[in-house]
């Protein structure tokens, strides 16, 4: 049995959500705060380290500021979806479980060229990385696949298999819409029916203007060093508090490595960032990472011993 | 004789890894069962995207016992002798012969070790090759430690012959071998079992799998072309693509686009580079025009509407990839039109060349400098040759190089044209970078030829200014090929150039831009300001505590700019370049040797030219080599060779003997006999005609005057003793050899060559 095509973005993501929770995976919610990608959610990041099990799948939205274009690119956006999964020990079936998904959104492996194609993921500002490819259907990349080696400088035992779905691109080609703005974002034959451009050519004008022009630089790079600062001196508290209970403050410190990545970001797109600055910045963000990994794994959650 | 099949059951292994794992897979695995004793008549690798295989004719069905006699102590020997001996054979004593021996008796071990199955050393190979198999880079998966390129999800391993098939019993972390595979992953997934490797190979093309990567290739090229013939095209050849593709398909399917009419005006570098690494697209180009106009896909799936929808879709992302293509054309030829060349190349400021050598825009202002000094010496206008250089590498700027690093150079000649500059100018762009390897073209216009030795002798003074010369196999710079790439362009455009002065020139550049840096009119100034400050009032004193304390971090900013000014020239060692030892003139004749051995010139002929003046202008030093050479070659050469040798040999001697040079003054009215005679008036004759053949650079006419020595000096030894009694007559004779070392010499230096 075929099933019917979806008819809308938001669709295209509620079916994701309902295959992925029959798959057994906790369905979360986005994390809140400004990330460039999926991954930066600690639900990955930090649970990709340890060895306890986990399997969660979430939409996250995501910020690139570079990538603004007022929106005018039929496929560029500042602001855009992301769909993650992550399943560890990743499962031997888990292509299987991924072709499946696209199945249940409508992509017919019978008609389509689905591939796996080389390409290894890196993050170099979270000290992770690992192998796997880019899924192409019909010569276009609609996800990233990606067993986890290494997170925030450590092994990863066992090892995560992570997906991210690219959800507007993902849903224009399942839709054949041909710009992100005409892309039908609920039913087209709903009372009041709303395109994607509907909901975000504006906000698409106003972060690109902000990002490339007006963000205030001063005021980014204290936000940056604030940032660090507070990452580095949660993490360096003692891990006992007053009362003497254990706590080790990973996540909280995460969330200050997180807003410093955004805000090199949204200084990268100011262009106020040299190549060999660049590094530099990246570096502190990466030493970042890296604290709050050894920081976790030192936890209950982290697969530490209670 | 049964044959063995393996074959390792992955998830999609990188197509660039698949041509080297399949020859590991048969060396490792080969040499492992050679090893352990056993014999095989064939082995061949094959490889998909999900299976490597290797299949093994005619192996032995055990490895033959193995007996070994060890000669040990004497009988009676001391204790710890024998003991050890029992430790390094692993026998007990009871179990040693004792044999009789000249000096009496002797413990001989008789180890036996019996023929081991061929199945038990299969498994045993096998698991340490997967166990240590060197991909390139491998990774975990799951829960597991095992390591593979991608998940390995099954393992097929039969032993089979004429009787029947046996699986190999082996078990690596979990995974069993067994004697079934999957077919392709959507057309025909299901589990089936095989006996042989023909049978293998038959079930699996019926599963939609085509095994061999040359039958791939060979089925996609056949395809491919005819579908482009088919449409009036032909396709645009590509080997590399052509074997990447077939390692990303089981079952290649053929499909063939046309190129939407927007993207047709975009030059054909474009879109074939952005198809290519895009979407691993071939080009199809009219042969009339040359212009690409269609695109050829390799899908891995047949479907019911024959591809119609896989190819739509490809041609959508391939709209996309060219829009941005198009996009970037235009930026930058907006770019371009607005701040030409010059402004495009400003970013190079922040563009790091080396940490130790500044910037690119540092590096092309140190090239334009020696670009110019070349000109002249190239035929070029020194204007136009520093024009090129300060655009020539404008390209890396741009959004399109940017995307496609292969481009540059391409790309700056279609701008520097759009900008509207001289064509030599415009060439240059791509020309300065050549020659790229030993089968590139050589530039041959002037102002081209000028930038492209600037560009390389900046990039080889540099290097060796800061000491990071090639060492035996390293060559991160690509040092060597810069230098063979100015041998080829001085001796290609037959230039005269004296590299010594230029590379001078090109250590002074690295100085002179680092001064640029340094100096700084406004540090001055201020410091002046500063002194003339005084407190006359609270405010003053504030206003002149802020001053200093913000002036107190610019001078900390400042110390720190210096030291680091200071510390890139304490990283430049002159010396390094000009030293004898680690003259990297010695270097450009190292690789002069190389090169000139290609071209049948031997090593020994090039000594004795290198041993002459001018020898830094290769030029001059070529033409000295190929007449030598050719001279050499001749019966007269030959045998002038000898003769100046035996001169040489007698007079060094004599010169060693008597402790004085003999070298001037001999005199034709001391000869005794006709053949001395002659000879001075051979030696006045050679020196008058070799003289200015040697001023005019004419070696062949020099050399050929030297010949004519040949039947004086042979005549004269074979008439006369050189070293006679009669000590005025025995001087006359030296200084008369002298004469012949004089002139011989003078041509190139002879004592250097052999034989």
């Amino acid at each position: 049995m075929t099933p019917t095509q979806p008819r809308s973005f938001q669709e295209i993501i509620l079916r994701l959500q309902s295959y992925w929770a029959s798959k057994g995976c906790a369905v979360l919610q986005p994390y809140d705060m400004e990330v460039g990608a999926g991954t930066f959610h600690p639900a990955t990041t930090l649970r990709a380290l340890g060895t306890r099990a986990w399997a969660a799948a979430y939409v996250q939205p995501s910020r690139r500021p570079t990538d603004g274009r007022y929106g005018e690119n039929p496929n560029r956006l500042q602001h855009y979806y992301q769909y993650q999964v992550l399943i560890k020990p990743s499962p031997p079936d888990l292509q299987d479980l991924y072709l499946g998904s696209l199945a249940a959104i409508g992509i017919d492996a019978s008609v389509h060229d689905i591939r796996f194609v080389e390409d290894d993921w890196e993050s170099p500002t979270l000290g992770a990385w690992g192998l796997g490819w880019e899924v192409w259907c019909d010569g276009m990349e609609v996800s990233q696949f990606t067993y986890f080696q290494q997170v925030g400088g450590h092994d990863c035992h066992p090892v995560s298999g992570e997906l991210t779905y690219g959800l507007e691109r993902l849903a224009m080609y399942v839709l054949g819409a041909d710009h992100v703005m005409d892309m039908p974002f609920n039913d087209p034959d709903a009372p009041i029916a709303l395109t994607y451009g509907d909901v975000f050519r504006q906000t698409e004008q106003e972060y690109s203007r902000w990002n490339f022009d007006q963000a205030d630089t001063g005021m980014l790079l204290k936000h940056f060093e604030d940032a660090e600062a507070e990452c580095e001196r949660i993490l360096a508290a003692p891990a006992e508090d007053k009362a003497g209970r254990k706590i080790v403050m990973a996540h909280p410190a995460y969330d200050q490595c997180i807003k410093a990545s955004h805000l090199f970001n949204l200084l990268d797109a100011r262009g106020v960032i040299s190549v060999t600055e660049r590094q530099a910045y990246i570096g502190r963000v990466r030493a970042l990472a890296k604290k709050c990994a050894d920081a976790f794994v030192t936890t209950e959650a982290g697969g530490a011993a209670a | 004789m049964p044959d063995l099949l393996i074959e390792l059951f992955s998830e999609e292994i990188p197509a660039r890894m698949q041509a080297r794992a399949r020859e590991d897979l048969k060396k490792i695995v080969t040499d492992g069962l050679v090893a352990a004793g056993l014999t095989y008549a064939g082995a061949h690798a094959l490889s998909t995207p999900r299976r490597l295989t290797l299949a093994v004719e005619g192996l032995t069905a055990q490895s033959r016992a193995v007996r070994e006699e060890r000669k040990g102590p004497a009988v009676g020997a001391p204790e710890a002798a024998v003991q050890g001996f029992l430790r390094s054979t692993g026998l007990t004593l009871d179990q040693l012969e004792k044999r009789d021996d000249k000096k009496g008796q002797v413990y001989f071990a008789v180890i036996e070790k019996p023929g081991r199955k061929a199945p038990e050393i299969i498994a045993e190979v096998l698991e340490g090759t997967i166990r240590g198999f060197p991909w390139p880079k491998s990774m975990r998966w799951g829960a597991g430690t095992l390591r593979w390129v991608r998940p390995l999800h099954s393992i097929l391993c039969t032993l089979s012959d004429e009787a029947g098939s046996e699986v190999v019993p082996l078990d690596v972390d979990g995974i069993v071998a067994g004697s079934t595979t999957r077919g392709h992953r959507f057309l025909a997934p299901a589990e089936f079992s095989v006996s042989s490797f023909e049978d293998y190979a038959a079930k699996l093309k019926r599963a939609k799998v085509m095994l061999d990567p040359e039958e791939r290739a060979e089925h996609i090229w056949h395809d491919a072309t005819n579908a482009a013939f088919a449409a009036g095209l032909e396709v645009v050849e590509d080997r590399g693509l052509l074997a990447e593709v077939a390692g990303l398909v089981e079952w290649p399917v053929v499909l063939m686009g046309k190129i939407g009419e927007d993207f047709l005006g975009l030059p054909p570098e474009v879109l074939q580079t952005s198809m290519r690494e895009h979407q691993k697209f071939f080009s199809a180009r009219s042969p009339k025009t040359g212009r690409i106009e269609a695109f050829v896909t390799v899908a891995n799936t047949e479907t019911a509407d024959h591809g119609a929808t896989i190819l739509k879709g490809n041609q959508k992302v391939l709209s996309a990839r060219l829009s941005d293509a198009k996009f970037f054309w235009e930026n930058d030829l907006r770019t371009v039109a607005q701040e030409g060349m010059e402004g495009m190349a400003a970013g190079l400021a922040n563009v790091t060349f080396h940490n130790k050598l500044g910037s690119q825009a540092d590096r092309i202002a140190r090239i334009e400098a020696l670009a110019r000094e070349i000109a002249p010496l190239v035929g070029a206008s020194p204007d136009l040759a520093a024009e090129a250089a300060r655009v020539a590498k404008a390209d890396l700027q741009s959004a399109m190089v940017g995307e496609f690093p292969e481009l540059q150079g391409t790309m700056g000649v279609y701008y520097a044209k759009a900008a509207g500059l001289p064509e030599a100018v415009a060439n240059a762009c791509k020309a300065h970078y050549q020659p790229l390897g030993p089968s590139d073209d050589v530039p041959t216009e002037p102002v081209s030829v000028a930038v492209a030795l600037a560009d390389k002798i900046d990039t080889l003074t540099g290097f060796w200014a800061i000491d990071e010369k090639p060492t035996g196999s390293k060559d991160p710079f690509a040092l060597r090929r810069a230098a063979l790439g100015v041998i080829r362009l001085v001796l290609g455009n037959r230039a005269r150039i004296n590299l010594l002065g230029l590379f001078d020139t090109g250590i002074m550049e690295h100085y002179r831009e680092l001064s640029r840096e340094w100096a700084d009119p406004e540090w001055q100034a201020d410091i002046d300001a500063m002194k003339r400050v005084g407190a006359k009032s609270l405010d003053e004193f504030y206003d002149l505590q802020r001053v200093l304390k913000e002036k107190h971090t610019t001078q900390a900013q400042r110390d720190a700019e210096r030291q680091r000014v200071m510390d890139r020239l304490a990283e430049i060692d002159l010396a390094s370049v000009v030293d004898d030892d680690d003259l990297l003139l010695a270097f450009f004749h190292d690789r002069l040797k190389v090169h000139l051995k290609d071209e049948g010139i031997r090593h020994d002929v090039i000594d004795a030219c290198l041993a002459m003046p001018g020898n830094d202008d290769l030029t001059l030093l070529v033409k000295r080599a190929e007449a030598l050479s050719a001279f050499l070659k001749t019966d007269d050469g030959g045998n002038l060779i000898q003769g100046f040798k035996r001169a040489n040999n007698i007079l060094t001697q004599a010169e060693e003997k008597d402790g004085v040079e003999y070298s001037y003054g001999a005199d034709p009215k001391f000869a005794e006999d006709a053949s001395e005679r002659t000879l001075f008036a051979a030696l006045d004759a050679a020196e008058a005609a070799i003289g200015p053949a040697m001023a005019a650079e004419d070696f062949g006419a020099a050399m050929a005057a030297m010949a004519q020595l040949r039947a004086p000096i042979d005549t004269f030894f074979e008439a006369v003793q050189v070293n006679t009694d009669n000590e005025i007559v025995r001087r006359n004779r030296l200084n008369l050899l002298s004469r012949i070392r004089t002139i011989c010499l003078s041509v190139a230096d002879l004592t250097k060559l052999e034989g």
